[in-house]
């Protein structure tokens, strides 16, 4: 599929959108066009809502992301298509539809690497192989340093991920200003820009539509999407689960997945099982609808904030969690003022912009950072959580890893370092420092 | 913003507290005696409630005191604050 052609990032095809642009449009004859008017049209329906059977092979509990890609390569890679992705909500309707989507894999650590690395190169042939488009946009991402021990700690992870082949440069700040006009480099601000990361490969893609375009691709390949279905309860023999409870009956299960990212303790709460999760607010706010003048993703860790510039036009900006256990996806507003003080600092040209909009999901942090994805207590539970604020990216690659652990009964060598046991082991993924704004 | 009650200093706003996470987890009686499973438990296991949560606060831009509340980690409502020698009150 090509259609992404037709939604060219670069700023110079772009329509401007104020109504100023519009009007000095209309002057020269060109036609005002509306913001959006060149994303794609989407058939009236991408997949089906069956009754659930009474059985499935697999039953995936989460129709996020994750959730759906599981079910992905269950099929593409495995064959295995008795398969249920269950959901208490709308499809993909938690983290997947709050997300900022920032698409990366310039993490620290050589497990992490691994497993980001090979997602980013899944994002790659996405679109191919979804046969939809997913308005992938490669435009790199700058992790700016503020401080000497910034300096040397992206110093330290670029060197890192060359040396496991992930792209990544460290780059002074004439170059940040080459690749982001935008951003303030002048020596006379409180936290000065020393340097940056960047990694070209990087980039951002449309998250409803890979929500989407993976949720069709598996409802032709047979699996039974369930929507307004939440699992209230496991039926246990032993050390097995035979079914689950939920809001639309028992259904019964040869293997369960869990995939429910911010509320995984509720549901590991019923199974006795105890996981190494804090279940967060994470906020993320858009401005309004503004002529392109953000060509790439800007992180900055010290002074606290990230924005990219979505396709149709908006800023779209983040931070860090609120500091509270919070399940009610939504947060304080005190966190959206630090981040636009913070977006001001960095973006002097931003001040007048306004905000249009802001939301929270709830994320599901652990004490490492690093995801857990694998076997549980039960003989045939796997469990993925604990992506917190940065598991989009990982879509298709732990969709990929996930399936293969649940249909080879094995951990996936890229799984296996994530396991639930390293916090007793205290094989630690720490990528509190990678994780850069935490995204 | 929401006002938290410090039990000293009375109402005040969110910004002046810092967040401890879940309360009442003692440190071991015993700690030689803990196997590695219950040191990892000790270290790195919290409850992670929906709904009514006793978790630790510390006033720091006030009397710089920690404390305890009972907090729906739904709604994000205080029922209660209270001082961390008194039990975990009894809340609606
Ligand atoms: C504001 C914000 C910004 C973010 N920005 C980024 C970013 O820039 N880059 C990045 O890589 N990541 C980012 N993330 C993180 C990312 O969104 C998540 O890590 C990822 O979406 C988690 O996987 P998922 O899509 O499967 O989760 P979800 O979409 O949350 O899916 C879990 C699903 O499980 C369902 N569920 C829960 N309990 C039950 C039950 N009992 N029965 C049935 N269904 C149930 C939920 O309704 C939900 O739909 C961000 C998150 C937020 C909130
Ligand atoms: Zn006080």
């Amino acid at each position: 599929m090509t259609t992404v052609d037709a939604f060219s990032t670069d700023p110079a095809d772009a329509v401007p959108h104020t109504p100023a642009a519009a009007a000095a449009g209309r002057l020269n004859g060109t036609p005002p066009r509306t913001p959006g008017a060149d994303l794609p049209e989407h058939p009236d329906a991408l997949w089906k809502n069956p009754e659930p059977k009474k059985a499935y092979d697999v039953v995936i509990v989460g129709g996020g992301g994750h959730g759906l890609a599981t079910a992905h390569y269950l099929v593409k890679n495995h064959g295995i298509t008795n398969v249920a992705v269950l959901e208490k909500g709308w499809l993909a309707g938690g983290n997947m539809a709050r997300n900022t989507t920032l698409i990366r894999s310039n993490y620290l650590w050589d497990e992490s690497a691994a497993i980001y690395e090979h997602s980013l190169k899944l994002w790659e042939g996405l679109e191919e192989d979804l046969g939809y488009p997913i308005l992938f946009s490669q435009r790199g991402v700058l992790n700016l340093a503020h401080t000497l021990q910034d300096v040397r700690d992206s110093v330290r992870r670029v060197e890192a991920n060359v040396l496991n082949g992930v792209d990544a440069e460290w780059i002074e700040p004439d170059e940040v200003r080459k690749i982001c006009p935008i951003v303030n480099t002048s020596s006379d601000i409180r936290y000065p820009v020393l340097g940056a990361t960047y990694q070209p490969r990087a980039g951002i893609a449309k998250h409803d539509y890979v929500g989407w375009g993976f949720a069709r691709r598996i409802d032709e390949a047979g699996v039974d999407i369930i929507q307004n279905c939440e699992v209230t309860g496991f039926v246990r023999d032993g050390n097995r689960v035979t079914g689950v409870r939920t809001t639309r009956g028992d259904i019964a299960c040869g293997t369960v997945a869990l995939a429910a990212a911010g509320s995984t303790s509720v549901l590991t709460d019923m199974l006795g099982l105890r996981v190494p999760i804090q279940s967060h607010p994470l906020q993320a706010l858009v401005s309004e609808l503004l002529e392109p003048v953000h060509p790439t993703i800007v992180m900055s860790n010290a002074v606290h904030v990230y924005v990219s510039q979505a396709h149709k036009g908006e800023l779209v900006m983040g931070a860090g969690v609120d500091a509270y256990n919070g399940y009610g996806q939504r947060g304080a507003f005190h966190i959206i003022e630090r981040q636009m003080a913070a977006a001001v600092e960095l973006f002097p040209v931003f001040a007048r912009a306004h905000l249009l909009r802001t939301w929270g999901g709830i994320v599901d942090t652990t004490p490492d950072a690093s995801p857990i994805v694998g076997r549980t207590p039960y003989d045939n539970v796997f469990l993925n959580c604990g992506w917190g604020t940065g598991g989009f990216k990982a879509t298709p690659g732990l969709g990929w890893v996930f399936a293969d652990t649940i249909a080879n009964d094995e951990p996936h060598p890229y799984a296996a370092p994530f396991s639930l046991d390293r916090f007793v082991t205290g094989r630690l993924v720490d990528e509190h420092g990678a994780a850069a704004v935490a995204h | 913003m929401q006002m938290i009650k410090c039990p000293w200093c009375g109402p005040r706003e969110e910004v002046e507290y810092h967040y401890g996470g879940q309360a009442h987890v003692a440190y071991p009686a015993e700690p030689a005696a803990l196997s590695d499973e219950e040191w990892a438990h000790y270290l790195f296991f919290r409850d992670n409630t929906r709904g009514l949560f006793a978790e630790r606060w510390v006033h720091t831009a006030g009397c710089r005191r920690w404390f305890n509340a009972v907090r729906d980690t739904v709604t994000y409502r205080f029922h209660a604050t209270y001082r961390p020698d008194e039990p975990r009150p009894v809340t609606a």
